[in-house]
């Protein structure tokens, strides 16, 4: 064990943990001050109960060995974190506890970004079903996939997911297992839910910007953790990964901004915000295999491509409400199809793309990554929503649309600004009355 | 007496309150309003999309006045408030039947 590495990886793990209330904050601001509660209960909900799966079985899937073809791993080989608690239990060099923290906080965080894509309308408790269901059969396997590497979790003679192993595509940090796969899946529930009243139509402004600059700085801040924690150690690839992160994200911000000055005539600062996160979005698989000058090559075109691609659902007529598809999906497609033409065999991951003369090898894997989890998720997110929608019921009515999710879902107003209602109170909601004097000293 | 309502753009407070501190006004009312004349609204842009608010915001100004000052007040309101540009707002009176000073009780003029 290396206290080094394992100090970093858990740092890390924290500051991932810390991108999701900072996408309840970023995703929050963006909506209207009748739905920004639940808008970031949705992201809290993930936070609680991907938690609780992630130990319980959601790790041994991603993790265990695996069952055949590379697909999923055994669920019942760590079930419980059985069998990894003691130091001898290693992944890399950090113990397995450590690896287990840092790989929780990505499927947490994968699920919560998938709600950005149904603001305002969705039944609460069908989206926490929808959150458990959609993990165990999509994130879980996914990260499989990708993320689980022969020999590294499961055992020495233990296999791994068939994109990180048998394909040999590059994702370092989850361009496919967390943005591909959460943009599919939002576009998925996005056209199960259909649209919001009055999309296209009313004005639905971002009820406060601030927020949402407070969350876009958050998610940055984090995705050092969620990037550079990726080399599972205290390195050079963490070090690479790190500056990457940070000048691949400066220039997809400067990419949006400048597109917003020349198409609209004002660089805004929700463009600045959305910059922020496309081009994180963008580093996320790449920043191992790509320079720093190729790294804000690769930032400056997610801003530009994002910047148009959140234009889309007007013309497609999907009301992806905060843009999970413009800048998740298509920024993690960018972010993993630049792997193939801007690696450089200088970089950690020592494979040279398609600009640097590695021919079209890399390119083709990495677009067979991105279309199959592309494929896989939308395609069982899609199954899994209507089933949900049949059922249960996925979509809140109309009339508490309307008047606002958060007092319908969660009686709460967000903003009590103007403190001239008047009412009664009492300090529980149960029968028995409390007076002062019965109140314990 | 008059109620006098001002409708102004809400970086003219200040100084519509100052002139009517000059004239010898002893208290008013503010609030917050939106609304539009023919000014129309104006345009934000979100992640592209144009967005036209129909709603600018405004100052709501209210004023009780003697029915000798109603004039005067008036003309101290508008040349206070007054950019010369669209959307500078409207000022009107209404007649007040009765005023009653809460604390004291006094009614009519000696109320205001």
């Amino acid at each position: 064990m290396d206290t080094g590495d394992t100090a970093w990886v858990l740092a890390s793990a924290a500051l991932v943990l810390l991108m999701t209330p900072g996408l309840a904050l970023f995703y929050g601001g963006m909506v209207r001050t009748k739905s920004v509660l639940n808008m970031m209960m949705m992201s809290f909900g993930a936070l609680a109960l991907i938690s609780v799966l992630w130990v319980l079985y959601g790790y041994s899937i991603a993790f265990g060995d695996d069952l055949g073809a590379g697909l999923v791993g055994d669920p019942t080989q760590f079930i419980g974190l059985k069998g990894l608690l003691g130091d001898s239990n290693l992944v890399f060099t950090v113990p397995a506890m450590a690896f287990v923290a840092f790989q929780a906080v990505f499927a947490i965080i994968t699920v919560a970004l998938i709600s950005g894509a149904i603001a305002d309308r969705a039944k609460f408790g069908t989206w926490m079903v929808f959150s458990g269901i959609w993990a165990t059969i999509v994130y879980f396997p996914v990260a499989h996939w990708v993320f689980a590497f022969d020999g590294a979790t499961a055992g020495e003679d233990s296999v791994g997911g068939w994109i990180a192993n048998r394909l040999g595509a590059i994702d370092f940090a989850g361009g496919t297992a967390v943005h591909i796969n959460a943009g599919a899946a939002g576009l998925a529930l996005a056209l199960v839910l259909g649209k919001r009243v009055g999309f296209g139509k009313d004005p639905m402004r971002p009820h406060n910007l601030t927020l949402v600059m407070i969350g876009a700085g958050l998610l940055w801040f984090g995705w050092f953790g969620f990037n550079a924690g990726s080399a599972i150690g205290a390195n050079g690839i963490a070090a690479v990964a790190w500056v990457n992160t940070m000048v691949a994200t400066g220039a997809a911000a400067l990419g949006w901004l400048i597109t917003e000055k020349l198409r609209d005539g004002h660089a805004t600062s929700l463009g600045a915000a959305s910059g922020v996160v496309a081009g994180l979005v963008a580093i996320t698989p790449s920043c191992s295999s790509v320079n720093p000058v190729g790294a804000i090559l690769l930032g400056l075109v997610a801003g530009v491509v994002c910047a148009f691609a959140v234009g889309l659902k007007y013309k497609l007529g999907y009301d992806d409400s905060l843009d999970v598809v413009g800048v998740h999906l298509v920024g993690g497609i960018w972010g993993t199809l630049a792997v193939g033409f801007l690696a450089t065999a200088d970089a950690p991951a020592g494979v040279d793309g398609l600009f640097f003369g590695g021919g079209v090898s890399q390119l083709g894997k990495q677009a067979v990554g991105a279309g199959a989890v592309l494929v896989y998720s939308f395609v069982v997110t899609y199954i899994l929503g209507l089933i949900l929608q049949k059922t249960i019921g996925f979509r809140i009515d109309t009339e508490d649309e309307v008047s606002g999710i958060d007092l319908a879902a969660h009686a709460e107003s967000a903003y009590d600004l103007a403190s001239s209602s008047t009412g009664t109170f009492r300090p529980t909601s149960g029968s028995v009355s409390v007076t002062s004097q019965e109140v314990p000293a | 007496m008059k109620l006098l309502t001002a409708i102004i753009k809400p970086h003219k407070l200040d100084e519509v309150k100052a002139a009517l501190e000059a004239f010898g006004v002893q208290g008013m009312t503010v609030s917050e309003a939106s609304g539009y004349g023919r000014q129309r609204g104006h345009t934000e842009v979100y992640r592209g999309a144009e967005y036209t608010v129909d709603l600018v915001p405004k100052v709501r100004l209210e004023v009780l006045v003697d029915d000798a000052d109603a004039a005067d007040v008036v003309e101290v309101v508008v040349k206070a408030a007054q950019t010369g540009r669209i959307g500078d707002g409207k000022v009107w009176t209404t007649p007040v039947d009765d005023v009653v000073r809460v604390r004291t009780g006094e009614h009519g003029v000696d109320a205001l």
